[in-house]
């Protein structure tokens, strides 16, 4: 007890400094000029940052469920799904909904979030700032909610199957939401196959002065945000009494059911609060895209999700968020080079070409599940203790080697 | 029938296929005191408790716990024309119930696994804490939110209590499955027992024990009786714990029961000892 209470004010204090340098981050090429492109608001930084953001709550919220309650899942993207449309339906702006649905002739559900709540502050200046924030975060929960209940709803069925006939029942599932959500009998609320676009985005939260330049930049914070708060509750719910459940139903299910622990339960308790947080991701998805669109949320979403939290580790949550940055920035940033072609001097590199990153990504990814299957972190945790004992061990391998040398020079 | 018996099975038969494993049981395990359940290997002891711990539907039969039904279940489906066993109709048009191991752990009944199943990427604190989630007044929000917090003080100071008590204490931190073997069974009663049972099912508790550690056991086993007001049914292969530790002995073979008495008098039995003590006579000599 005593430990643990100890422990979240070095996280939290850990986590208010991250949030506080992406603040400082974002607008540092606003205070100072002539930055490296890098620091630019355009550069793939910030992309990479975004996104990673986005699906490291998505990986953590997959990894409660796959890694901590031993339900392999691959759901994911149908939650994900459900979210961005819910998040989208109720925030586009009233006044956009003819726009946004001509194709069939306006929307079937004329009502707005931040609309609602713009008809309550006023909808410009810091009352448009508020209701739109409030809008946005109400939105956020329902997308969740909305997730949650459809998992819930699934579950009934879906959660007495075992192993790989969960995930292929779940996979079905999240295949059956995509082709429903392109349906174009619903296209009064789902605008069929068309994407859903004009709500706010990441961009929608920087602050700007009457004449419209960007004053302080937040695009990137919000998602941090958001991730941060939905990350520390899922935290916050592993380490709770229900958490250890969740795990002895990953340790032994049977052993679980006799100490009088419903696996039906909590199973359905781990599923329902999984989709939840993934519902949140795919609305803040929505957000980093700037539409919805259920083209986007394909299986092959789940798969990369998936593959982010083998590398990050099964049952580890900073792993989880660290394998997703890591594939985020390879993927959109650092492994970019390798399709363009390339000359050194005169000599052309060989195989760099269009397309040629993916057969690197698929090898490297070959290489961690092969030797590194416990991916980056295994099960355990990043933590300050942990960071504390390696930094221990390199002051006094330091000092020994001090040590050594003073040793020397005394000799000498 | 009043509440000085814990346990009662009335003719409870499991039939798996055409094997009927075990057949037409009746039995009673009075309150405080330790039942055996003895038979060769393959008579259908193990099936038998995972009838009472709801691991298994019965086929036929009733089981009540403290005088009240608890599973009771006649032939139906494919086994209304396949039952091999009897009293086929002696329960049909009753309610079946058939209640899932989690909701009879609640009741009051705990067991422990003849192959040991701890949680194994648990602790040894943990694996007894979690056992207690089952009575904690709590739910998710207030677990996630740390509204619990007094209830989660109170099931850690239980549970170091508990390990203490066990022997345990020293090797909290350490994982469940590091545990030598002998350590291990001990951990796992700990565990059935911060569920708070009235009634303790060990499923041979002394397997893979050498002679003191079995000693030491029967000893173990009497103290926790006194300590906590359990009642004991177990299940048993080693003879000499058996008959140090029962007050009454019930031996099956193929899934009926074939004697039942004080120890002494199960000891004197010809037919236990043709099924079962005769071979192990000849083992011993």
């Amino acid at each position: 007890m005593m430990k643990r209470s100890k422990a979240i004010l070095p996280a939290l204090a850990g986590v208010t400094a991250l949030l506080l340098f992406v603040i400082l981050l974002e607008n540092i090429s606003s205070m100072i000029p002539g930055l490296p492109l890098v620091f630019q608001p355009t550069s793939p930084l910030f992309t990479v940052l975004k996104k990673a953001a986005v699906y490291s709550l998505v990986a953590v919220s997959m990894n409660l469920l796959n890694g901590f309650t031993g339900l392999f899942s691959l759901g994911q993207a149908g939650f994900m799904l459900l979210g961005a449309y819910t998040f989208a339906i109720l925030t586009v702006p009233t006044a956009q909904k003819d726009q946004v649905y001509y194709l069939f002739g306006g929307c079937a559900f004329d009502f707005s979030l931040p609309d609602f709540f713009g008809s309550i502050f006023g909808s410009t200046g810091a009352g448009g700032a508020v209701s739109m924030v409030l809008g946005c975060l109400i939105a956020l929960v329902l997308a969740g909610c909305v997730a949650g209940f459809f998992a819930w709803l699934i579950g009934i069925p879906v959660l007495r199957l075992k192993s790989d006939y969960l995930a292929i029942a779940t996979l079905g599932f999240a295949e059956i939401l995509r082709a429903i959500f392109q349906w174009q009998k619903l296209g009064p609320i789902t605008n069929g196959a068309n994407m859903i676009k004009g709500f706010p985005t990441f961009s929608s939260f920087n602050i700007s002065d009457a004449s419209g330049n960007v004053v302080l930049r937040l695009s990137t914070f919000v998602p941090f945000l958001i991730t941060s708060i939905c990350v520390a509750l899922i935290v916050l719910l592993i380490h709770s009494s229900y958490g250890r459940a969740f795990k002895t139903i990953r340790d032994d299910e049977v052993a679980a059911e006799a100490m009088g622990i419903s696996l039906f339960k909590h199973k359905m308790l781990s599923f329902v609060i999984s989709s939840f947080f993934a519902g949140v991701g795919g609305a803040l998805f929505a957000m980093y895209v700037a539409n919805a669109q259920a083209k986007a949320f394909t299986s092959t979403m789940t798969y990369e999700i998936l593959l982010i939290v083998v590398i990050g580790g099964i049952g580890s949550v900073s792993g989880s968020v660290l394998a997703t940055f890591l594939y985020v920035a390879c993927c959109e940033w650092w492994l970019r080079f390798l399709d363009s072609e390339m000359y050194i001097g005169s000599f052309k590199v060989p195989l760099l070409r269009n397309g040629f990153r993916m057969v690197v990504f698929s090898v490297v990814i070959m290489v961690i599940v092969l030797f590194f299957s416990q991916g980056i972190m295994g099960n355990r945790e990043l933590s300050f203790s942990r960071l504390k004992r390696l930094g221990k061990k390199k002051d006094e391998e330091a000092a020994g080697d001090k040590g050594a040398a003073e040793n020397k020079t005394g000799e000498g | 029938m009043g509440n000085d018996i814990a346990l009662h099975l009335e003719n409870v038969t499991m039939q798996f296929g055409g094997v009927v494993s075990v057949n037409n049981l009746t039995l009673d395990v009075p309150m405080h005191k330790i039942i055996a359940l003895i038979g060769p290997n393959g008579a259908g002891k193990t099936t038998a408790f995972n009838c009472v711990t709801g691991v298994y539907q019965p086929t036929n039969g009733l089981i009540e716990f403290m005088g009240k039904p608890m599973v009771r279940a006649y032939p139906t489906g494919k086994y209304a024309k396949t039952y091999k066993g009897e009293n086929a109709d002696k329960y049909s048009g009753q309610e079946i119930l058939s209640p899932t191991p989690d909701k009879i752990t609640k009741l009051g009944i705990a067991r422990t696994f003849q192959n040991i199943r701890l949680w194994k990427s648990m602790t040894v604190f943990e694996n007894v804490l979690t056992a207690k989630h089952m009575r904690a007044k709590q739910n998710v929000f207030s677990a996630v939110f740390r509204g619990n917090l007094s209830e989660e003080r109170r099931m850690r100071e239980e549970t170091m209590e508990l390990l203490k008590e066990q022997g345990l204490d020293n090797y909290k931190d350490e994982l469940a499955t590091s545990l030598p073997y002998g350590l291990q069974r001990r951990l796992e009663i700990a565990r059935a027992l911060a569920t708070d049972p009235t009634l303790l099912l060990l499923d041979e508790p002394a397997a893979g024990m050498n002679p003191q550690e079995t000693f030491a056991l029967a000893d173990f086993v009497r103290e926790i009786r006194e300590k906590y007001k359990l009642t004991v049914f177990l299940i048993e292969h080693h003879m000499d714990l058996v008959m140090n530790i029962s007050d009454y002995i019930y031996v099956i073979d193929f899934g009926s029961e074939i004697a039942q008495g004080v120890p002494e008098e199960v000891q004197r039995n010809q037919k236990v000892i043709e099924a079962y003590l005769g071979v192990a006579e000849e083992e011993g000599a």
